[in-house]
């Protein structure tokens, strides 16, 4: 009976079917199946990479022969952190990265908060639609279409002047430091065109976070005596943390390794990106390369362990 | 005295829905008040015009005699024990008990000391620094009712509070709310479907069906007086006969309910007790419960009547299926009823 009912069971779809039995009564072998194609390409492709890539940045380049030393040393590393140059580098691109990153969550935060608790589903599709329509545009046609956009005649100074705003923002560029000649060769312009690029690498994330806030505790913390604004530090705030400590880690990550906007758009002065383009390509010094791309890792790492004392990652 | 509770005509609808439907209601202070009926009939709608978190379309909505119909939640003196408990997953134990005092600005040691206090009635003591993703249901249940109760409300709202529980569990909470009520001295405003968890806690029950209130009542005299065939099923499944079986079974040209544990089978063509009445059916079904066993018998009108008789007592003969049988009630157990509204 028991043999006639396996019998019959096997009988249809033979060879497949004793396949799927199989993983069926060994689920380790079936999860080890499902990891492999992700396990080769991080564990080779990715992690041998950035290993690789740190190694070399703990090589030092000969001055005179312009060869790579291949023996560890930290001399580059000395190089990076001792040179006034480096350090503006870096410092240039840091705050870059914390005030395109700022504005990015402030911008961002209360448009997810209107997807995540207010629009109806239809709007919400739009809104999903318009967030993620500018990603399917090349991201170098959108550099340059903002370099014409913030020119000197181009659509925004005009658009400026025709509302009268011109005195404002000759103010504006005349600010020392951020300022400059003209919008498109300034670190505002720069600014401008990092937020509108990682602006939904923001909210997609602070809107899954808001997302998964069931309604009821908001109801029960203004239920217990909290007024909206109470609510919304207490309640609202905290449980959208990690959303927003996502996003700020693509904005902040991003906006450290960018070595085309810097370029094309604000200020001459260089950016870690454009450092090590410059460096590992015409300049063909790939330990400094290699250790300035270590320094957004490094930062990264500082910035999530400093989220982490916040409590950021409690809730999850 | 003043209602605790006072509900005006009030009207609440969604869309076309009207969930809440020209109800008027007093609760009174310090009573145990529960609001039954099934999903979707206004009962929960109804709780959240208490709270505050929906308002009514027309109607005035007073808590103790002060009109707060345009009043939000967190400017109500009343608190709510949430169907999911609603527990703040970034906070322990005791700042979620604690929230009420903290966003009201009470001193820390005050409210420290008010805490423990809160947590040691629900028996907690020891869990204030956990998170409550680390109790049991039964535990977060307690938590959600002591950080409801720590403001000291006058009205408590429950909002289905037991549905997650498994049925001892919900047996014990029965009782320790009750309990928790009686030596409050609070009002608890309670909304189940639960007909046996409604009867056995409240003082009055509320039966809500359609948006509207059907009847309010004692659990006894729900239960023993029906207003209505909706009532008679909804509270202990009570069978109705429609006016016409009524009207040849006993010349009644009302509708009328009989419990099923006061019917009896009889074998086809046994002579029926004196001032009982008899009507002839066939078994359909029958399903065991242990200590009782239920019938269902089809009448030749095509209703069907549900006996519950003692297991003990149950013959073979009278379980099958097909067996032509007559069904007897003592006359005097028949409760008319009103027709069912429109």
């Amino acid at each position: 009976m028991n043999a006639a009912a396996r019998g019959a069971a096997g009988g249809t779809g033979g060879w497949s079917r004793a396949l799927s039995s199989f993983f069926y009564r060994r689920p380790n072998s079936y999860i080890l199946l499902l990891l492999i194609p992700p396990l080769l390409w991080f564990g080779t492709v990715y992690l041998g990479s950035l290993f690789s890539l740190l190694l070399q940045s703990f090589y030092a380049i000969n001055d005179f022969t312009a060869e790579i030393v291949r023996e560890p040393t930290l001399a580059t590393y000395k190089q990076l952190v001792t040179r006034p140059a480096h350090i503006d580098i870096v410092v240039r691109t840091t705050l870059m990265a914390i005030t395109v990153t700022v504005a990015c969550a402030i911008i961002a935060f209360p448009l997810a908060y209107y997807m995540a608790r207010y629009a109806t589903a239809r709007m919400k599709t739009y809104l999903y639609v318009a967030v993620l329509l500018p990603m399917w545009t090349s991201y170098l046609v959108k550099v340059y279409a903002w370099r014409l956009i913030l020119a000197k005649q181009g659509i925004l100074t005009w658009f400026l002047d025709s509302l009268g705003l011109t005195p404002a923002l000759d103010a504006a560029l005349n600010t020392p430091v951020i300022g400059g000649p003209t919008l498109s060769s300034s670190y505002i312009g720069m600014f401008i065109v990092f937020v509108y690029m990682w602006l939904p690498y923001m909210i997609l994330p602070i809107h899954a976070a808001l997302e998964r806030v069931p309604r009821s505790l908001l109801q029960a913390s203004a239920d217990l005596g909290a007024r909206p604004g109470q609510t919304f530090r207490n309640v609202v705030l905290p449980l959208a943390f990690p959303g927003v400590a996502a996003g700020s880690v693509f904005t902040f990550s991003l906006t450290l390794g960018d070595y085309i906007i810097p370029g094309v758009v604000g200020a001459p002065g260089y950016f870690i990106g454009m450092m090590v383009f410059q460096q590992q390509g015409t300049a063909g010094n790939i330990p400094l390369a290699a250790a300035f791309s270590v320094v957004p890792i490094v930062l990264i790492a500082i910035y999530l362990s400093i989220v982490k004392r916040f409590g950021a990652f409690d809730a999850l | 005295m003043t209602a605790a509770i006072e509900f005006r005509n009030v009207t609440r609808s969604f869309g076309s829905v009207r969930a809440v439907d020209d109800v008027s209601v007093e609760v009174a202070a310090g009573e145990f008040f529960s609001m039954l009926g099934p999903s979707g009939s206004g009962k929960t709608t109804c709780l959240r015009l208490i709270a505050g978190f929906e308002l009514p379309d027309s109607g005035h909505i007073l808590l103790d005699g002060i009109d707060v119909s345009d009043v939000p939640p967190y400017d109500r003196n009343v608190n709510t024990v949430f169907q999911d408990y609603a527990l703040f997953p970034h906070m322990s134990v005791a700042q979620n008990v604690e929230y009420g005092l903290r966003v009201r600005g009470v001193a820390a040691d005050e409210r420290r000391r008010r805490t423990d206090e809160m947590l040691a009635l629900v028996k907690l003591g020891e869990f204030g620094e956990r998170r409550p993703q680390q109790l049991s249901g039964g535990q977060r249940q307690r938590v959600a009712l002591a950080r409801a109760l720590i403001n000291r409300p006058k009205v408590l709202l429950l909002d289905e509070p037991l549905g997650a529980l498994d049925l001892k569990l919900r047996e014990a909470m029965q009782i320790e709310l009750k309990a928790l009520q009686r030596e409050l001295g609070i009002t608890f405003v309670f909304v189940t479907h639960d007909q046996g968890e409604a009867l056995s806690m409240s003082d009055r029950v509320a039966v809500f069906d359609r948006g509207r209130i059907v009847q309010i009542d004692s659990p006894r005299g729900l239960y023993g007086r029906p207003r209505n065939p909706f009532v008679a099923q909804f509270v202990g499944g009570a069978n109705v006969l429609t006016s016409e079986l009524a009207s040849t079974t006993l010349g009644v040209a009302r509708p009328v309910a009989i419990r099923p544990e006061q019917m009896r089978i009889l074998a086809a063509g046994t002579a029926t007790e004196p001032g009982w009445v008899a009507c002839a059916g066939t078994i359909a079904d029958s399903q065991y419960h242990g200590a009782t066993l239920r019938v269902q018998v089809r009448t030749p009108a095509g209703e069907l009547l549900t006996v519950a008789q003692a297991e003990a007592g149950a013959t073979d003969a009278a379980t099958r299926a097909g067996t032509a049988v007559q069904v007897t009630w003592p006359r005097e157990s028949v409760v008319e009823l009103e027709a069912d509204h429109a």
